[in-house]
């Protein structure tokens, strides 16, 4: 995991103390809630509906067990007892008041964290595959380069005033798992014809009320040109982004308009002057970086255990949490084992501080101090010896934090919506309750298999509801909340947005009309189909028929 | 309006000559665009030095072949959201090599001196007095950089290594270091 040194410890102890002289001002009166505005934007605190919230960047995902609890701290100190992870690897505190946030910058500040860019029309917290690290199809650790493009973009001169916000992600994985097509940019690591690894840059997707999926402006870029690519894509933006329009200001708009040729054209001209310049990453420092990646010090096991085989056997609840809830590791003999925050009924993505505190345990005994944070709001344990996961999962079990429904229906990813957020139209936290709730059998959950439902309240699309299989938009009609269902979307490899079936339904329908479309494709699929394949072979009618034939 | 230079608060020299204005004799003017465009030999024949104030929507390219003519670069922020300006002074300064005056007029925040002088800024027309105080602390607030950038203080990446930041083509041409903090 990566450490600060004196430059990265000096640099945020610096932004903490500039943002307690910001906030004094205001607390004093000297400047107005206009003037602070931008102020306490640039450091991830926003005005709510009824209360400041606060969104601290937990990088590429990953946490230490230290850190981990200083989470939990927080919720404790300066909140009321919980944390809600988000969609972009972020954890929001909703309660915290304004004169004891830069306390809370200085706390988090101990354990290597910061506020820094998680709001404002900057280049946000970059995010990374959740499986970094431990994943068998990786070509490389992400992270070294999430952690070079974070150092680059924090406090960027020229980059901090965008036309709006900008959101990276980056795998190192065949599989995409971190929606590289849905960000501004993506960055998937390839290998080129001569072995030499690289990254396949992806330019211009975003979700919002203008989904798209990005498309690939190069094939190939050398590792050691990253940053100055970066540079140059960034630059064209921020002279030729919309700015007369907030709903045309993403860089998606930019590239669907000039053409993903032409704007590809126009950045390699940028970086034809950058390329070999003062951006050229300096070996020494990938090296560096990559040192606190390496991979933990596993031991050499069989890939079959037989103890784990013989728990799986005899205990069926555990063989369902196995099925669900594992996924392959490089390294024989240790499995990922993800933690899911969605219990029935539960808020998605919310954790307590208790909670915390214990997953900070478990990981320093089962998972080499090591937590990740995945943008499905779910939390995971990457490094796992498979003899120990049945004693752990008794211990997440203890605690509720055992849930066995990761990729599953109630695994669902839910914003914040109506309860908290000022934009919302109507409320996803309710929706995707009652929606466990529906379907809190366990059995028949496993039966209906891999489904996966996205809830945003409103356009701006937070919850992802474009590349839900099952996606809901909650939107207000005079006054009411109604809900838009999409089916169809997918945010990884073959990233696709979901098409909307019909007319809207009501709070009250909206729950009856998520299990119609689940018993639909059950119905309807052939052998393991999954549900965008029985969608795709059958198409909108069934689910419509089904859904509107008794109105 | 005052003017904040070389980290003081100062009277400011120049005139700023907009629209149809008569040509001052020897004065040190400042023109837009358009009016170089349309009286550029005028302008070149004139005693008096002579500056140019370009919007955010006209990037350096527009003057890059007539900088010579030029000791004073005035870039327009017309709110503090719109950061174009910050790109047109790194292209300025680093890219076509300008040396002179290179100035910020409109709204600027405080939080922002900070890159405006990375990105080679080294004037800055302020609505008020109160923002000296902010721009001789901006230099002070953050001491670490983590990307080059026209000031050319070195960055952490190198700092790392004991590593020097390689010149740019424009440094080289010009000479211009002076900008450099």
């Amino acid at each position: 995991m990566y450490r600060y040194d004196e430059f990265d410890h000096t640099l945020v102890a610096e932004r903490v103390e500039q943002f307690r002289d910001q906030v004094e001002r205001r607390l004093s009166g000297e400047i107005g809630e206009d003037e602070f505005k931008p102020l306490r934007l640039m450091n991830g605190l926003y005005l709510q509906l009824h209360a400041y919230m606060l969104r601290v960047a937990i990088p590429y995902g990953t946490l230490s067990s230290r850190q981990l609890r200083m989470l939990a701290h927080i919720a404790r100190r300066y909140d009321k007892g919980y944390g809600h992870f988000t969609t972009r690897q972020n954890i929001q505190y909703n309660w915290p008041k304004l004169e004891e946030v830069p306390d809370l910058l200085a706390d988090l500040a101990k354990v290597e964290m910061h506020a820094i860019q998680t709001s404002g029309n900057c280049i946000r917290n970059v995010t990374a595959d959740h499986y970094a690290g431990a994943a068998a199809d990786e070509i490389e650790d992400p992270r070294v380069y999430a952690e070079i493009i974070r150092q680059w973009s924090t406090l960027h001169p020229e980059f901090s005033f965008l036309p709006r916000k900008f959101k990276i992600a980056v795998t190192g994985a065949a599989t995409d798992r971190a929606a590289i097509r849905v960000h501004d940019i993506g960055l998937q690591m390839r290998r080129n014809e001569a072995g030499e690894a690289g990254f396949e840059v992806i330019v211009g997707g975003g979700q919002g009320r203008t989904p798209l999926i990005g498309p690939t402006i190069r094939e190939f870029l050398p590792k050691r040109h990253l940053l100055s690519y970066l540079e140059a894509i960034l630059r064209v933006y921020n002279q030729l982004g919309r700015r007369d329009n907030i709903y045309k200001a993403r860089i998606k708009i930019l590239v669907k308009q000039t053409g993903a040729e032409e704007f590809a054209r126009r950045v390699e001209e940028e970086w034809e002057h950058l390329k070999d310049g003062a951006l050229a990453l300096p070996q020494e420092e990938v090296e560096r970086i990559k040192a606190y990646f390496a991979p933990p010090p596993f031991e050499a096991l069989d890939a079959k255990q037989t103890a784990f085989e013989a728990s799986r056997f005899e205990d069926r609840e555990f063989a369902r949490f196995v099925r669900s809830n594992l996924f392959a590791h490089k390294q024989p003999g240790y499995a990922i084992v993800n933690v899911s925050l969605k219990p029935v009924g539960g808020v998605p993505g919310d954790a307590t501080a208790e909670q915390m505190e214990f997953l900070a345990d478990l990981a320093e005994c089962y998972s080499f101090d090591e937590i990740l944070v995945s943008h499905e709001q779910n939390l995971v344990l990457p490094h796992v010896k498979l003899a120990e996961v049945y004693e752990l999962w008794r211990a997440l079990k203890s605690q509720g934090l055992a849930t066995p429904n990761i990729g599953l229906v109630s695994d669902i990813i839910a914003c914040p919506g109506l309860d908290y957020c000022n934009l919302a139209n109507a409320r996803s936290i309710p929706v995707a309750q009652r929606i466990s709730t529906r379907f809190a059998d366990l059995k028949r959950q496993h039966e209906i298999g891999d489904l996966k439902i996205k809830i945003s309240g409103c356009i701006n699309a937070c919850g992802h509801h474009h590349v839900g299989q099952i996606g809901i938009l909650g939107v207000d009609k005079k006054g009411e909340e109604f809900y838009q269902i999409t089916l169809g979307g997918e945010p990884g490899d073959a990233a696709a947005l979901g098409r909307i079936v019909g007319p809207a339904f009501s709070y009250d329908q909206v729950v009856d009309a998520v299990e119609t479309i689940v018993d639909t494709y059950v119905g309807e699929r052939q052998a393991d189909e999954g549900f965008n394949q029985t969608y795709a072979r059958v198409g909108l009618e069934p689910f419509k028929e089904k859904l509107y034939a008794a109105h | 309006m005052p003017l904040i230079k070389d980290d003081q608060l100062i009277e400011d020299p120049w005139i700023s000559v907009i629209n149809g204005d008569v040509l001052p004799l020897e004065q040190c003017i400042i023109v837009d665009l358009e009016r170089w465009q349309a009286a550029r030999q005028e302008l070149i024949a004139r005693n008096g030095r002579l500056g140019i104030r370009l919007k955010n929507d006209q990037p350096p390219a527009l003057i890059a072949e007539d900088l010579a003519h030029f000791d004073l670069i005035a870039l327009e922020f017309p709110v503090f959201k719109d950061g174009r300006a910050f790109s047109h002074a790194r292209l300025l300064r680093e890219r076509h090599g300008f040396g002179g005056e290179l100035r910020a007029v409109g709204q600027v925040l405080r939080d922002q001196l900070v890159f405006m002088r990375r990105c080679g800024f080294d004037s800055l027309e302020v609505a008020d007095e109160k923002v000296l105080d902010a721009w001789r602390r901006a230099k002070r607030e953050i001491s670490v950089f983590y990307q080059p950038a026209t000031d050319r203080r070195p960055w952490v990446a190198n700092l790392r290594h004991g590593r020097e930041l390689p010149k740019t083509p424009a440094h080289e041409e010009t000479g211009a270091d002076h900008w450099a903090y």
